[in-house]
């Protein structure tokens, strides 16, 4: 009854899921657009790139990532049985390095020897400084100084790997930001540049691209699943921000109907105080970034400042792909907030010893409201996208008052 | 497409007569204050601009190098959205009903607005063209057919980087003028190379019978008037919103009619 296929083919040719997508950016990254759409569909049929990609995957960043059962975390919840999708043990500590790796390999066969990005918690940005050490690239990062500020010990890894970290002081100083600097420096510097996204957003054809970097979560999932318990899970959970660890473990899923798909917000202080980050819960859509999607906006179609406890989520868009998801109603969009995500943070810790990133704890969270209320033999799998070392000061800033766990 | 010719094609037509070139000034509107955006308008028209391009300031200016993007900021401060940048075009109508208004932005504004209300607000106020510098032709075709129907022109952006294919594909789309920005990269960005301009107008001149105006990396009277020998327009913009930050909200409007003037003798000796 799982194993419906239906047949999924987006995005179209020019980059649209549906309404959402597209490539919504000036003349002057027309060219640079079209030609990386025409070097990544030869290279991805190119199967010596698919071989190489495979090969650092393995000896690299140490896939495949195993899925563990938390039993104890289960037995305390006494319903659904949760299973975790550990990408927090990748090189790196998060699934990020897995589209680095194919989008660096991509630019190398493009000839282009310098590499740029955007980063929110520091997450891709270290991801893309390591890949660009590996291959001998000069690697220029961009990241909002309030995350400068909040991020302190990514920053400092991405200066060890040899990275140039430029703040960026403009508007909120956070992501949003930081993606607006790195296309004027891809604008600028096309010729010897290959930018690298890191989320499933951007003009087309970043979100697909992304997407099919990421999508080694999902396959994996889809044969250790029914090693581990017979069968596919009932619900794959996963956080959501700009949306590439959740595109990466739903996508394979997507022809299997018999599976929910939940993505989680970053709910903030709660939806109603407008202080959060869920574009797909609260948002509308609107034209960001190159695609059109759900957005966080004002009435007249400003931006809206976004917060969330965890930088990675902390977003006012999402991937074009989530928005088509959820209009389709094959994915469901839930928000969690900052005292829940805190909460499962601490609960993981303690029931498990496994330390989740704060962006991943939002996605245990749900599995942890929706766990009681199922039954011993349901199964939900959790993308833990990364591992938490870098929220330490957040969360000891944190939790007290929140939570009541000490310090 | 027939309907009747607009403001722009009118200016396009009396410059040539005359034998000169547009001088097209691009300011933010409601920066640096609200209060000053239409006698701004006003001054510059006073200067001797021929049609004015007005910002409609957005919280991410992709496109934009820094100084827009201040301005943009500045003007968001005090609030400043597609609504009351209309209003500030109706307000300028009242005097003035011969030079042509521009409005150039992003598209999530309108987006917001919704398309249809925009246009018929648009129309209303006296604005001529749009130029929307994240809506392509590919993903502009509702845009253009709505503001054919409100006889708004839709201007395009042409760049060093665009192929034949895309050159051909932009002059079936374009209306009003062709925007060919003269650098790889953001606004106010470096100086322009203008041999390097000159051989693309000439391609983009095979494409089209449009007018062509050229922006981007234009600080001076002299560059303008070396652009001028082979483009219809110049079209300057970081120049003057640095002129206005070095400026006082008092003295910011008298700075820019200053510069405009001194640009337009230079272009025109």
């Amino acid at each position: 009854m799982q194993m419906q296929v239906e047949k999924y083919d987006l995005p179209d040719a020019r980059g649209h899921f549906g309404p959402y997508g597209g490539v919504f950016v000036a003349e002057t990254l027309q060219a640079a657009l079209l030609q990386l759409n025409i070097e990544y569909a030869k290279a991805k049929a190119d199967p010596a790139f698919v071989a190489e990609i495979q090969y650092e995957l393995k000896h690299y960043v140490g896939r495949p990532s195993p899925i563990y059962h938390a039993k104890r975390l289960s037995e305390e919840l006494g319903g659904a049985q949760i299973f975790l999708k550990r990408e927090d043990l990748n090189h790196t500590g998060a699934h990020k390095v897995n589209n680095t790796v194919g989008q660096a390999l991509l630019a190398r066969r493009m000839g282009k020897r310098r590499v740029i990005a955007e980063t929110g918690a520091g997450q891709h940005g270290v991801a893309t400084a390591t890949v660009a050490a590996r291959y001998g690239m000069e690697c220029v990062v961009y990241m909002g100084s309030e995350d400068v500020r909040r991020q302190a010990q990514n920053v400092y890894r991405m200066n060890l790997l040899g990275a140039k970290v430029v703040p960026v002081d403009s508007g909120s100083k956070t992501l949003k930001d930081a993606l607006n600097e790195a296309m004027r420096d891809w604008v600028t510097n096309v010729e010897s540049t290959f930018y690298i996204i890191g989320t499933v957003a951007g003009p087309h054809p970043y979100p697909m691209m992304v997407r099919d970097f990421n999508s080694v979560v999902g396959k994996e999932c889809l044969t250790q699943m029914p090693e581990i318990t017979g069968r596919q899970p009932d619900v794959v959970l996963a956080c959501v921000g700009g949306g590439s660890n959740a595109m990466g473990i739903f996508y394979d899923y997507i022809p299997q109907t018999g599976v929910r798909l939940i993505g989680v917000e970053a709910g903030g202080d709660g939806i109603a105080t407008g202080r959060h980050a869920a574009s797909l819960t609260a948002g509308s859509p609107g034209i960001l970034h190159g695609n059109r999607t759900y957005l966080i906006q004002d009435a007249n179609g400003q931006i809206s400042d976004t917060h969330s406890v965890s930088a990675g989520l902390d977003y006012p868009g999402v991937g074009p792909e989530h928005a088509w998801l959820k209009d389709s109603k094959r994915a469901e969009y839930v928000a969690i907030n900052d005292d829940e995500a805190l909460a499962a943070f601490h609960r993981l810790c303690r029931t498990e010893g496994i330390i989740p990133a704060l962006e991943s704890s939002h996605a245990v969270a749900h599995a942890m409201k929706m766990a009681p209320s199922m039954t011993k033999e349901n199964v939900l799998l959790v993308n833990l996208s990364g591992r938490g070392d870098k929220d330490m000061a957040t969360v000891a800033e944190r939790s007290h008052a929140a939570t009541g766990y000490p310090q | 497409m027939s309907r009747a010719a607009s403001r722009i094609a009118n200016t396009f037509e009396r410059l040539a007569r005359e034998k000169r070139k547009a001088l097209v000034p691009f300011v933010t509107a409601g920066d640096p204050a609200p209060n000053i955006t239409v006698q701004l308008m006003h001054a510059m028209v006073d200067a001797g601009v021929d049609i004015i391009e007005l910002g409609v300031p957005f919280s991410d200016p992709m496109a934009d190098g820094p100084v827009i993007q201040r301005s943009s900021e500045r003007a968001l401060k005090f609030g400043v959205g597609l609504n009351d940048v209309l209003a500030y075009v109706s307000e300028f109508r009242k005097t003035n009903q011969l030079t042509p208004v521009v409005l150039m932005g992003y598209a999530n504004p309108i987006e917001r607005m919704g398309m249809q209300v925009f246009a018929e607000r648009a129309g209303a106020a006296g604005v001529d063209g749009v130029l929307v510098v994240d809506y392509p032709p590919e993903e502009s075709h509702e845009l253009l057919a709505t503001m054919d129907a409100a006889g708004i022109d839709v201007i395009y952006l042409l760049s060093p980087t665009s192929s034949p294919e895309r050159i051909k594909l932009v002059s079936v789309a374009a209306r009003g003028y062709i925007y060919y920005v003269s650098l790889k990269g953001v606004s106010g960005a470096a100086n322009i190379d203008t041999s390097d301009v000159e051989s693309m107008i000439a391609k983009i001149r095979l494409q089209t019978k449009l007018p062509i105006g050229v922006g981007f990396g234009i600080r001076d009277g002299a560059t303008a008037k070396h652009i001028a020998r082979f483009a219809d327009a110049v079209v300057i913009g970081s120049r003057l919103i640095q002129e206005m930050e070095a400026a006082t909200p008092d003295t910011a409007v008298e700075k820019v009619r200053a510069l405009l003037k001194n640009i337009r003798e230079t272009m025109d000796s």
